[in-house]
């Protein structure tokens, strides 16, 4: 970050709050006009929050309705879009598997609803930990899906969704997910942006004509969500959502350079954020929590002199299968790492399948080295991932898989008693 | 055009809206498929009609018909009495048979002479 920046950055206030109150104070600043609300860990202060404000009169205009559970919460979020209006909520684990039925009528309608997800562990065994494979279940859904590493992202990539999700030719819906308790209970500074400079950023709210596909407005009728025949054009629009969120791309990258240019932060290109990429031999690509303490162990071993560089991954859909391609160039040995699960899947993991795939025409690029971490909160330690990189450095320079690789995916951190 | 521009296109009046939507392909299409309202092949649903209910006078305004109408056709005046939309009214009887006083009278489309 140039020094300019910095003198920019250090004029804001912060505050230290936890990582759920950044999303609140994130809806807040995005002046959202509906929210409905249903508790679930480790989302609930999220919601608490919103409340708090509602009720003190710090967000006027804006409609909380409290649900009777997730479906019905999803279900208001989805109705309230279609009226024309900047909609949030936020949800976890079994709330987004209870109501997948809504998230798929929400991409189907097209609606740019944004919803942050304090990601846990699937049940059973219970677990609130954690774990992306509830926000990464909802991969066919339609929505877009991103992952946040640090408190102040969290803050930041809930204003930016709104402008890529918001924009007239994109019109989709996205998720917003960090790591439950880690970030969602975990207290750290804040920078929280300057209102008007927001609004500045920000596309206007929805007028009273609404959103320019859908509207709800007895003078101008119109029946939508309708039966379609085969015959007719159900395929034709299942295509327009994927060409939707393949357009997203560079919308997302658009974004992300505005929002530096205004507030000063950097994500990377929006999509994929490199650290230490330059020199390498191997690299790893990460994402959410862990991908901030991986920095760290990557800037160890380069002091012990390792080649090795990290990919933060911050969309999951749109994937960046472009820059992902170019990134696998780079170095020799590229490891991915997952805290979430694809059972039966080629690697276990979904997001190194994901990788695989992109990679799989394209000569020249890495070895693919697929690892699993961390799964239901398990704690990752930073030894932990200076061995995890120290393994991909040996199997770059043995070319031997590690020993104990279970199904072609290094499963990291298993318990083993004595 | 972008899509957005398209699309603003049919965000309209019902007037000034093209009455059937035109696409040569997927690209075209809008986000989503809507249905927007047009003259049906049977017409408006007035035309259906048999029986057309006419409210006699010695109404007292209850407001019992305006009630029980299930296709939302009967309309309170400015001075408290109602008026029936026979463009959508189907003739379905439902306000003759609830009206407390039998005020409402089913009258069958060919007896009336004034239009």
């Amino acid at each position: 970050m140039t020094e300019v920046q910095n003198d920019f950055i250090q004029k804001r206030e912060s505050i230290i709050i936890k990582g759920n109150v950044a999303v609140a104070y994130a809806a807040k600043s995005a002046r959202v006009q509906v929210i409905s609300a249903y508790p679930i860990t480790p989302q609930t202060t999220v919601v608490e929050k919103l409340s708090e404000f509602v009720d003190n009169g710090l967000m006027p205009g804006t409609q909380y309705i409290k649900m009777e559970s997730e479906h019905s919460v999803f279900a208001a979020v989805v109705g309230a879009s279609k009226a024309g209006t900047r909609t949030f909520t936020a949800s976890s684990g079994q709330g987004i598997f209870y109501a997948h039925e809504m998230i798929h009528w929400a991409a189907g309608a097209r609606l740019p609803i944004v919803v942050a997800i304090a990601s846990r562990g699937p049940a059973p065994p219970w677990n609130i930990w954690a774990d992306f494979t509830d926000v990464l279940s909802q991969r066919d859904t339609g929505w877009m899906s991103c992952f946040c590493a640090e408190h102040q992202e969290i803050y930041d990539e809930i204003l930016m969704s709104y402008k890529v999700c918001e924009d007239h030719d994109i019109l989709l819906p996205k998720f917003v997910s960090y790591g439950g308790f880690i970030l969602s209970h975990t207290s750290k500074p804040v920078i929280l942006e300057d209102q008007d400079l927001v609004d500045k950023f920000l596309p206007p709210l929805p007028s009273e004509e609404g959103w320019p596909h859908i509207w709800i407005d007895p003078k101008r009728p119109m029946m939508f969500g309708n039966l379609i025949m085969p015959s007719s054009f159900y395929y034709e629009f299942r295509l327009k959502i994927h060409d939707a969120n393949m357009r997203a791309k560079e919308k997302i990258k658009k974004v992300a350079k505005e929002f530096e240019k205004t507030f000063g932060r950097n994500y990377g290109n929006g999509l994929i954020q490199e650290y230490k990429m330059d020199n390498v031999n191997v690299g790893v690509i990460i994402y959410g929590d862990l991908a901030l303490q991986m920095e760290q162990a990557v800037d160890d071993l380069r002091d012990e002199g390792y080649k090795v560089g990290m990919v933060k991954l911050r969309h999951f859909r749109p994937f960046p299968t472009e820059d992902i391609i170019e990134v696998a160039k780079k170095v020799k040995v590229l490891g991915v790492i997952d805290r979430a699960t694809a059972f039966g899947s080629q690697t276990g993991g979904p997001v190194s399948c994901e990788v695989k795939a992109a990679l799989h025409e394209t000569k020249g690029t890495a070895t693919v080295l697929p690892i699993i971490n961390g799964l239901g909160g398990r704690e990752v330690t930073l030894e932990q991932q200076k061995n995890q990189l120290i393994k991909l450095v040996k199997y770059n320079e043995t070319g031997e898989f590690p020993k104990d690789i279970i199904h072609g995916t290094l499963w990291d951190g298993l318990l083993e008693v004595e | 055009m972008t899509e957005s521009e398209k699309w603003k296109k049919i965000n309209k009046s019902v007037k000034e809206r093209p009455k059937v939507q035109e696409y040569k392909n997927w690209k075209e299409l809008s986000p989503i498929p809507i249905s927007l309202p047009i003259e049906g092949n049977s017409g408006t649903t007035g035309d259906w009609r048999t029986f057309r209910p006419v409210i006699k006078e010695g109404c007292n305004k209850c407001g019992i018909c305006w009630m029980y109408c299930p296709e939302g056709v009967i309309k309170r005046k400015e001075d408290g009495s109602f008026e029936i939309n026979l463009t959508y009214c189907k003739g379905c009887g439902i306000c003759a048979k609830e009206c407390p006083t039998n005020n409402i009278e089913m009258v069958r489309e060919s007896d009336i002479k004034d239009d």
